[in-house]
């Protein structure tokens, strides 16, 4: 079963004619996009700052009804 | 022309979120429409047992897998964009959102994941009609993922069966048949996906095109074009009918997105729809500046459209702005005083709690509640701030509207010297074909463009302008990352369209 599933895809990696540059695109596309910029340009915000989702909410609380209405 | 561009943080962050849903976009409706093409190609295969419908629908879905590999996870980076530039936004809606796009995850992993490789590599492997039905379950699979996101962005239209937790900051969704059967999501996705076939059929009808003029594969030319002209023809009727329910829709939940889609300021009994204009770019709310430099305009039909009734009331941005008593309109400065109260309430509410003073968090909260549909407003300065880009709303709806109503003429016409067996000697038909596939992505982006700038200042309707979404964070940093995302998808538009042409170019494989 899992051999003959093996095979399937083995089998229609290599038959595929525009394949090989189509997949490098989307390897590097991928890279690119999870180990850069996911990595070091788009950290989730909430989450690096704050350890609960107490202190989350707190925060947004703060933003909603301080910071941002404060502004006014 | 347009509106003064503010270089301010929230809008580095709201022009980097444009572009990569932009550029998202240019993938997405190919995958829509051309897995139902090849779905119906493939049926006439079936079908007929003729070799050369096997051998079209392989060559059309060599193309089609080359969009989605493309295109496949662009779409990730919004949410990379939500977690950083807009925490505030994410936190607010995470209940809502979580479970439609936990859905949507769960429905692309195994229904594409597994009917997209018996698709490309079955062709020899497993029964005809087992290839099929995977064939079937990819057009299926991929228009049901669209679904999930599209009730997503349809609830940040017109927020409903939610809310709001004062102790949690968040709305959190208490009715989901609500939510997924709110009128402007069912508008949003019939639309949305219609217009992805639409676009789709212009696309094979283009390609076919070009093949007609280059006298080359002239039997795969005409048979697409014959399949995606009926296709097309009924798709660009439904995105009529579907485009007229939206507008609905958005009189009844965002009566200011279509003031300005029809560039309305003051509003109109026996309101009449602009069938084409100029706009006087120097024209604000309130004043009394002309709107249009030059208008063509039917009577009585925006009034049709909007409320379904010839002598009825269509609002302008000014009766919203500075309120019409006569009509029963409330101005944006008392919905700002409102909002502002409500702000205040749950700022009292946050305190009292943390004091444990049940009495004052009681008291905060009825008075939240009292004031809660009107918060958003509360972050406004001014009742114009509630006013979005009027001339980019306007032009944006009046070209998809002018290509909208294009389209099925087109495909009649294709049809019709398909008819008269003449389809190969009409030249300047093949010109048309090829031209209309930029213009099916013009159309379909200025959707979207109307849809998204037609309804600020909000992120969600009413209650969550964007720059209280947006994080705070430095201009800097918003604008490195806009001009990667820049960078990184116009190389792959351009990879996408080199792989394309040659593909097109070396046509369909030989048996």
């Amino acid at each position: 079963m899992l051999h003959s599933l093996y095979s399937f895809y083995r089998d229609g990696f290599q038959r595929m004619t525009v394949g090989k540059r189509l997949w490098l695109i989307i390897a590097i596309k991928l890279f690119i996009m999870f180990a850069v910029l996911k990595t070091f340009f788009f950290p989730n915000y909430l989450n690096t700052q704050f350890d609960t989702d107490a202190d989350r909410a707190n925060h947004v609380l703060e933003q909603i009804t301080v910071v941002y209405a404060g502004k006014k | 022309m347009v509106e003064q561009i503010d270089f301010s943080q929230v809008n580095w962050a709201r022009a980097q979120f444009a572009l990569t849903a932009l550029y998202h976009w240019i993938f997405v409706p190919l995958t829509l429409g051309l897995s139902f093409l090849l779905a119906f190609f493939e049926t006439i295969y079936v079908k007929t047992g003729n070799e050369e419908w096997k051998r079209l629908t392989k060559f059309w879905m060599t193309l089609f897998a080359i969009n989605f590999a493309i295109g496949v996870a662009t779409g990730i980076i919004m949410e990379f964009e939500f977690g950083t530039n807009w925490s505030n936004y994410s936190w607010i809606v995470g209940d809502i959102f979580g479970a439609p796009l936990a859905v949507e995850g769960l429905l692309a992993f195994f229904l594409e994941s597994t009917f997209f490789a018996l698709m490309f590599f079955g062709w020899d492997r497993v029964s005809k009609r087992m290839h099929l039905f995977s064939t079937w379950m990819v057009a299926i699979g991929s228009n049901l993922s669209a679904l999930w996101i599209l009730v997503a962005n349809g609830w940040m239209q017109n927020p409903v069966g939610m809310e709001f937790n004062p102790d949690t900051a968040r709305f959190e969704m208490v009715n989901f048949t609500e939510v997924l059967f709110n009128p402007v999501a069912v508008s949003k996705f019939t639309h949305t996906t219609s217009s992805g076939f639409l676009l789709a059929c212009l696309f094979v009808v283009g390609v076919s095109s070009w093949y007609l003029l280059k006298e080359r594969h002239i039997l795969l030319a005409k048979r697409s074009i014959v399949v995606a002209s009926v296709f097309g023809f009924i798709a660009a009727s439904f995105v009529g009918l579907t485009g007229d329910e939206a507008a609905f829709d958005v009189s009844q939940h965002q009566p200011m997105k279509l003031a300005a889609m029809e560039g309305l300021y003051d509003g109109e009994v026996n309101a009449g729809a602009i069938v084409m204009g100029i706009m006087n770019s120097q024209k604000i709310a309130g004043d009394t500046q002309e709107p249009f430099i030059v208008e063509v305009k039917i009577p009585f039909v925006l009034s049709l459209l909007a409320n379904r009734k010839f002598n009825s009331f269509v609002p302008g941005v000014n009766d919203m702005v500075f309120g019409n008593g006569e009509q029963g309109i409330v101005s944006a400065a008392s919905r700002i005083e409102k909002g502002r109260k409500a702000i205040a309430a749950l700022a009292a509410y946050k305190e009292a709690r943390n004091n444990h003073d049940d009495a004052v968090s009681q008291q905060a909260l009825e008075q939240l509640n009292a004031h809660k549909a009107d918060i958003g407003y509360g972050y406004l300065d001014s009742g114009v701030d509630a006013v979005p880009p009027v001339a980019t709303t306007f032009y944006a709806f009046h070209i998809m509207v002018a290509l909208g109503t294009l389209f099925p003429l087109i495909f009649l016409v294709f049809l019709y010297y398909t008819y008269k067996g003449e389809l190969e000697k009409t030249g300047w038909l093949h010109i048309v074909g090829l031209c209309c596939i930029p213009l099916a992505w013009v159309a379909s982006e200025a959707g979207w463009v109307v849809a998204e700038v037609g309804r600020q200042p909000w992120a969600i309707q009413d209650l969550l302008p964007v720059q209280v979404a947006n994080t705070n964070l430095t201009t800097g940093t918003v604008q490195t990352t806009f001009f990667m995302f820049l960078f990184l998808f116009t190389l792959l538009i351009f990879a996408e369209f080199k792989i394309m042409l040659t593909q097109i170019k070396n046509g369909p494989e030989e048996d």
